[in-house]
């Protein structure tokens, strides 16, 4: 479906791609996780064909976004980090323009329109100004859009950024339906757990490269270990006490606010660091997430 | 509540085959923002150029009584003023359409954005924003010539419908660089600029009330060189029957000329702002 070979994204002296190879298979959800200013958002724009790479190879369904622009276009679904939606326009006359873009007949696109607004749970809404809905019900509307011409390709940049953890769930559900139905998924986002839930693969971008590639859980697996002890001590104290634990788990990673213990037994590590007379004031065992096999990549977190 | 389901006819979504079949796509956008703002619109389409027609040609011009020899070829101020008029209503609705609606449509809502990752380009998408501000027009200008009729200032019927179908003309000459202004400039507050040392100048200074010779010879060439003097002289030459049309030429070509250079910069500069 999308295959990148050394794709290169420069604005200036700026280098926000750095060269890249990617390829997305049919059906997959694939991701690209990394924080803000990782090229993420830049690497799907250039997919999505409204930004020219400045270097290396992109073809999106075989063609050349440089030269076959709308013929990829009119094939892809894209679903914006802002909403873009016409907010003067009601939410059925939004998704109905849209749907003329792509040389849809009017009937067809009504018909499509009903039946978008019941998968996103929008129907009661039809009427109603899009400067009235909820930021989660405007996300869902940006997503029955970019569905209205049954898109090969959904293209989502940072689909959740900015909603409350219930609304996040609900794009979620409908985001794996759409897996289930076999719609390609192509997601950035910085939110691991996001990544974790949808992803069937992913890579890992940091300052416009890839750092790592692979399934969420082979890359926990492949770059961390089963569990993390998090102890928290008080302000200012983690850099210090950091080496009086280091020999309790295979790793120690030292934030400002914790310090994160790497070991396949965490209340081992924590019953270790009680018995050496440290009293953390609060401490928690977790698995490995994405977050860490981040921070572990790259030595910083992925959220600022 | 269904699942997403590839039910029902499916026709294949396509990239459109040329320029004015794209641009024809957008035709429903439109008529959904002409559908949500006509209301809004009646007034200034019906009952403005009726207030003016009666302050300033009816009214005000009661009190002119000039020779007919200096109101070029009119017989009254009212004939005089009248296609004036007509001509900067056209220039009026391309600055009022073209500058806060454009702008929101790049920095606000950002619909342009939405527009361009579908299989539209810049081309289509100023086309028919183009196309609709022109049969906008159109349809206002024509109501004010309707307007403008009983009072029997028109020579010819065919004059008439030529100096209304020559306000398409004007509304590019005027809607494409107002258009490409909007595209360029980084905050709303450069507006002020262009409708207090753009639009208000040309309106009170282009021919529109007064015959620009009363100017002296020195601004009369200037205001000759504005692109509204250029749409008036052509509007009243049409309205009144009066007709030089080697002058005639010269108006169409330079307002012509004028929208086809902005056009074209206005596609590159969309294209510059929604690609990079």
């Amino acid at each position: 479906m999308i295959s990148a070979r050394g794709l290169r994204k420069s604005f200036g002296d700026f280098e926000a791609v750095r060269g890249i190879d990617v390829s997305v298979r049919p059906g997959v959800a694939f991701g690209f996780l990394g924080p803000n200013g990782a090229g993420k958002s830049s690497t799907m724009r250039m997919i999505c064909c409204v930004s020219p790479p400045s270097g290396g190879e992109l073809r999106v369904f075989g063609m050349d976004p440089a030269k076959d622009g709308p013929k990829i276009k009119a094939r892809l679904g894209v679903c914006p980090q802002e909403d873009t939606l016409d907010v003067e326009l009601n939410v059925y006359d939004n998704l109905f323009v849209y749907g003329r873009y792509f040389g849809l007949p009017r009937a067809e696109v009504k018909g499509r329109i009903e039946e978008l607004l019941d998968f996103v749970q929008l129907t009661d809404k039809a009427k109603a100004k899009v400067d009235d809905l909820s930021g989660g019900m405007k996300r869902r509307l940006t997503i029955a859009r970019s569905l209205i011409n049954r898109p090969e390709i959904l293209v989502l940049d940072e689909p959740t950024t900015g909603l409350d953890p219930q609304a996040r769930h609900v794009i979620w559900d409908r985001l794996f339906r759409l897996k289930q139905a076999g719609v390609t998924l192509l997601l950035t986002t910085h939110y691991m757990d996001e990544a974790e839930q949808l992803c069937d693969e992913l890579v890992v971008m940091d300052q416009g490269r890839i750092v790592a590639h692979g399934t969420p859980l082979g890359l926990i697996q492949q770059h961390s270990t089963r569990e993390v002890a998090e102890l928290r001590f008080g302000v200012g104290e983690h850099e210090a006490l950091a080496a009086k634990v280091e020999d309790l788990a295979e790793r120690v990673e030292v934030l400002p606010d914790r310090l994160l213990l790497y070991s396949d037994d965490g209340e081992a590590v924590i019953e270790a660091v009680h018995s050496r007379d440290l009293s953390p004031v609060a401490t928690l065992v977790r698995r490995s997430s994405l977050e860490d096999v981040f921070l572990h990549l790259t030595g910083r977190t992925l959220v600022d | 509540m269904t699942d997403y389901a590839d039910s029902g006819p499916a026709t294949p979504p396509t990239a459109p085959a040329g320029l004015v079949s794209g641009a024809l796509r957008m035709g429903d956008y439109w008529l959904t923002v002409l559908a949500r703002t006509w209301k809004g619109g009646v007034i200034t389409t019906f009952v403005t150029p009726f207030f003016y027609v009666l302050a300033l040609g009816v009214l005000l011009g009661g009190f002119v009584e000039a020779d007919p020899a200096t109101l070029e070829g009119a017989d009254s101020y009212l004939a005089f003023v009248a296609p004036g008029m007509v001509a900067a209503h056209a220039m009026t609705i391309a600055f009022s359409e073209m500058t806060y609606p454009v702008y929101g449509m790049v920095k606000w809502q950002r619909i342009y954005f939405s527009m361009i990752a579908s299989p539209l380009t810049a081309s289509h998408i100023v086309l028919a924003q183009l196309g609709f501000l022109m049969l906008r027009t159109l349809f206002a200008c024509g109501v004010f010539l309707l307007v403008l009729a009983p009072f029997g200032v028109f020579g010819t019927w065919w004059g008439l419908l030529m100096a209304w179908l020559v306000q398409g003309l004007v509304v590019l000459a005027f809607g494409t660089p107002v258009l490409l202004f909007s595209l360029s400039i980084k905050g709303e507050e450069s507006f002020a600029l262009i409708f207090r040392l753009g639009m208000i100048p040309l309106t009170l200074f282009s021919g529109t009330f007064f015959p620009v010779a009363n100017l002296g010879p020195v601004l009369e060439k200037v205001a000759m060189a504005s692109p509204l003097w250029q749409g008036v002289n052509l509007t009243r030459m049409l309205a009144l029957g009066e007709i030089d049309w080697a002058l005639a030429a010269v108006h169409v070509g330079y307002l012509g000329l004028l929208a086809g250079v902005c056009w074209w910069l206005a596609v590159r500069k969309l294209d510059e702002r929604l690609v990079s």
